[in-house]
């Protein structure tokens, strides 16, 4: 049946266009999103940056403390996993790479003989797990596109209470690092027991011998204790501010080729509908063309391009069948007589 | 001249200058901070944080916890919660204060119902030097 394909084709182009339409809608919004999260992550690297001047100081000052938090267990039996991904999909491999390192993670310390404990962030993560029948110890979501430090304090509390309450023996935190617009990597790393104070320092700045010495109100030690939890908080801070930003930037990459990929195929539609219209108006003409030959009249080429003009749609390629029509027709009649 | 910084983790939320910074450190009490203060790292108390600036008009914040490093003419309020006395509603405040009396009344333990009325009294305290 002629203009069957071409109907069909005309709908599948109709379908892409609006999906290309989603898609660039969600690569601006990505776009105007990123730029945010990237502010928010540079208003909020002051206070980590003070945070640790702080903890510099008091390293300088040569405060010990043994706190809960920077106490090393001698045989770690459980492991647990801070993994951050996101709330929502069409992110490109954003929440798979995290969500995969952190499996690979668990297995490498299952195989030596521990147990995990997962605190999983981010609607992607908390799926992923409860598919494959992880334990998932604790679940957050609903703030990864916009965490506030509220979330962090959260998460950064049932953390250290297992971890001092001696049910987890070691911290990783597994997340997306933003690096620039274009990098993003994921990132595993150690996050309790801290590092020690003096190691903090030298990661700090390693200034922290230069600083003359401080006095402290109650104590250094003291401080030390109040501060450290605030630590923990801040860089539970800065790693969702980071994952943040770079869900955003992933999810406009990803947008961003689905929509080229999307005019691609919209371009390739279309030729091939326009060759599918193009087959069925050469047909029609043959048939018009062959009837009038049946009844065995002469056809005036006039006439027929006027019944062209009539029946047709006025589109340039239609005219070109007729012209290609106009100068086969007088020569060769037995071509028209036998289709 | 002090440089003075209240900083949370979302953002630099006060930069000014002062001529002199008070506040009160746990256990410690008040302190007041004039420039050429030595250095300095104190943990503060749920208390206010006053900043004296040099045409002696004052700035007051409401510090729920946090530190204050003095170093140099710089002094930093590092505080995950503080408010500047403008921005406290004091009819909250006074509403928030009144159901945490009334918690405590209802139930003698309650140290959650302590804090909040600690934060409230805070506030309005705050509200009123501003």
């Amino acid at each position: 049946m002629p203009g069957g394909k071409e109907r069909e084709l005309r709908r599948r182009i109709s379908s892409v266009q609006s999906t290309k339409k989603i898609t660039r809608a969600m690569e601006l919004i990505a776009a105007t999103r990123v730029v945010k999260a990237m502010q928010r992550a540079d208003a909020a690297r002051p206070y980590a940056r003070r945070i640790t001047s702080v903890i510099e100081n008091l390293a300088a000052s040569g405060a010990e403390v043994d706190h809960p938090l920077l106490r090393e267990a001698a045989d770690v039996k459980r492991v647990g996993f801070i993994v951050m991904a996101g709330d929502r999909g069409l992110a490109g491999a954003y929440n798979t790479n995290p969500i995969r390192a952190a499996e690979r993670q668990i297995m490498g310390h299952q195989s030596e003989g521990r147990d995990y404990s997962l605190f999983a962030v981010g609607k992607k993560a908390i799926a992923y797990y409860k598919f494959r029948h992880y334990r998932v110890d604790h679940s957050y979501m609903g703030f990864t596109d916009n965490p506030a430090y509220e979330d962090a304090r959260r998460i950064a509390d049932d953390v250290a209470a297992a971890f001092v309450a001696g049910e987890i023996d070691q911290v990783e935190l597994i997340y997306t690092e933003f690096v620039s617009m274009g990098t993003q990597r994921v990132s595993v790393r150690r996050f309790l027991p801290l590092e020690d104070t003096q190691v903090m320092a030298e990661i700090g700045s390693g200034s922290a011998a230069a600083i003359s010495s401080f006095e402290f109100e109650p104590s250094p030690e003291a401080v030390l204790e109040s501060l450290l939890p605030r630590y923990v908080e801040a860089r539970l801070y800065g790693a969702l501010l980071d994952c943040a930003a770079s869900e955003h930037a992933n999810r406009q990459r990803a947008m961003k080729s689905a929509t080229d990929n999307a005019e691609e195929l919209i371009t390739k539609l279309s030729r091939e509908m326009n060759a599918a219209r193009q087959a069925a108006i050469t047909t029609e003409i043959m048939e018009i063309v062959g009837g009038a030959e049946a009844l065995g009249a002469e056809v005036p080429i006039d006439d027929l391009t006027a019944a062209l003009a009539a029946g047709a749609p006025a589109v340039p390629g239609d005219s070109y069948a007729a012209a290609a029509f106009a100068s086969t027709a007088p020569t060769d009649p037995h071509l028209i007589t036998e289709t | 001249m002090f440089n003075v910084e209240v900083v949370s983790p979302e953002a630099v939320s006060y930069t000014g200058e002062a001529d002199m910074v008070i506040a009160r450190t746990v256990e410690g009490g008040d302190i007041a901070f004039q420039p050429g203060h030595v250095p300095f790292i104190g943990s503060l108390a749920v208390w206010s944080v006053e900043v004296v600036k040099p045409d002696g008009s004052r700035d007051v914040f409401a510090v729920h916890r946090g530190f204050v490093q003095v170093h140099g003419n710089q002094v930093t309020i590092l505080s995950d919660v503080s408010e500047a006395a403008s921005d406290i509603d004091v009819a909250r405040a006074q509403t928030a204060l009144d159901n945490a009396e009334a918690a405590l009344a209802s139930d003698a333990v309650g140290s959650e119902a302590e804090a909040a009325k600690a934060r409230a009294e805070l506030r309005l305290s705050v509200s009123n030097l501003a």
